[in-house]
């Protein structure tokens, strides 16, 4: 049972996914592998509340990337995101 | 736009003020400190003795400055791990690991011009607020509306300086609503964030406003919604959900 009042949106993960990908992901543009839905990654609903973490698109809310950490490491699994448009930095 | 990669640093304590009964500020000293964008947040990291560590996300409440001064808004929520070691435990000269700036989505600089139209719910208003503290340090700023929505009157943050900010009479117009009780006379809103409410807030500034949004998730999404029902652009609107997580 998820108590949807505790849903948040990536913007609350961004520093973990910033660490993981070495540049902010928020502003990126990511397309859903599942509805096609662009948008930018920030949108994305943030399940923070697990073992791990899992970013869903906020059009068909499936799972777009999701990932966990434990004391070796982390696993991150992004099937969910058919693609990341990252722009050069200016 | 990080140019230096997303590390730990060690944050000193300079000065800690109450804002209301269960809100305080903190001001910290970050040492290389890169500059941050209004809206941005840190990450805070708390260690235990014996290894267990704890990490929570708070806006940044401060405008851009040259000093590597950061100021954080922090709630007090009663079974929280984090807010409490601030509130309770944290004194001036105290040192907490942060990693920041962080995000590039929820973020306003004056060059994005306006008109702003910015919604808050309960400490939502953190980051909209170093929106208006930068948008107020320019020269002729847009125009801005801040639909905010309080408990009490009592619990609004911030409420002396935006009395201030309006007073300016340079643009900024601040609506406040208190849901669960009003002082006596009281003129403002006294409900949830709704259409109506919306569209009043419209009227003043027109149809396709730069819109940010930051609350609970329940008042962020009935007011986003509420905007492109309203016919705003899907695409000017950002938002910030802030859950019960401190």
């Amino acid at each position: 049972m998820i108590d949807e009042r505790l849903v948040l949106d990536a913007n609350a993960v961004a520093g973990d996914l910033e660490e993981l990908f070495g540049i902010d992901l928020t502003a990126v543009i990511h397309r859903c592998a599942h509805c096609g839905n662009l948008g930018p990654m920030a949108t994305l609903l943030a399940y923070v509340h697990g073992p791990g973490t899992v970013l869903r698109c906020s059009v068909c809310t499936d799972v777009v990337v999701r990932y966990v950490r434990t004391p070796w490491g982390t696993r991150l699994d992004v099937r969910g995101a058919a693609e990341l448009r990252i722009e050069l930095l200016g | 736009m990080p140019s230096q990669p997303l590390g730990w640093r060690i944050a000193t304590v300079a000065e800690i003020r109450d804002e209301t009964s269960d809100v305080k500020s903190f001001s910290l000293l970050v040492p290389q400190w890169q500059t941050h964008r209004p809206g941005q947040h840190v990450d805070v990291r708390l260690t235990a003795a014996y290894g267990y560590q704890a990490q929570r996300s708070y806006s940044i409440a401060s405008a851009p400055g040259p000093d590597g001064r950061v100021d954080l808004t922090v709630e007090r929520i009663a079974e929280g791990e984090v807010s409490p070691y601030f509130h309770d435990v944290l004194v001036t000269g105290d040192e907490v690991e942060v990693r920041g700036p962080i995000g590039g989505y929820f973020v306003w600089e004056p060059s994005f011009g306006g008109p702003l139209l910015l919604i808050a719910g309960g400490s939502g208003v953190v980051p909209l607020m170093a929106i208006l503290r930068e948008r107020a340090g320019v020269d002729a700023p847009v125009s801005a509306t801040l639909v905010y929505s309080s408990r009490t009157w009592d619990d609004v943050i911030y409420r002396d300086e935006l009395e201030q900010l309006a007073a300016n009479e340079d643009g900024l117009r601040v609506l406040h609503t208190l849901t669960r009780a009003q002082p006596p006379g009281w003129t403002g809103f006294a409900r949830r964030i709704d259409r109506p409410m919306l569209e009043q807030a419209l009227g003043g500034i027109g149809p396709q406003p730069l819109s940010y949004i930051c609350g609970p998730t329940l008042l962020v999404e009935a007011a986003a919604n509420g905007l492109v029902e309203l016919g705003v652009d899907p695409g000017r609107i950002r938002t910030e959900r802030f859950g019960p997580t401190s």
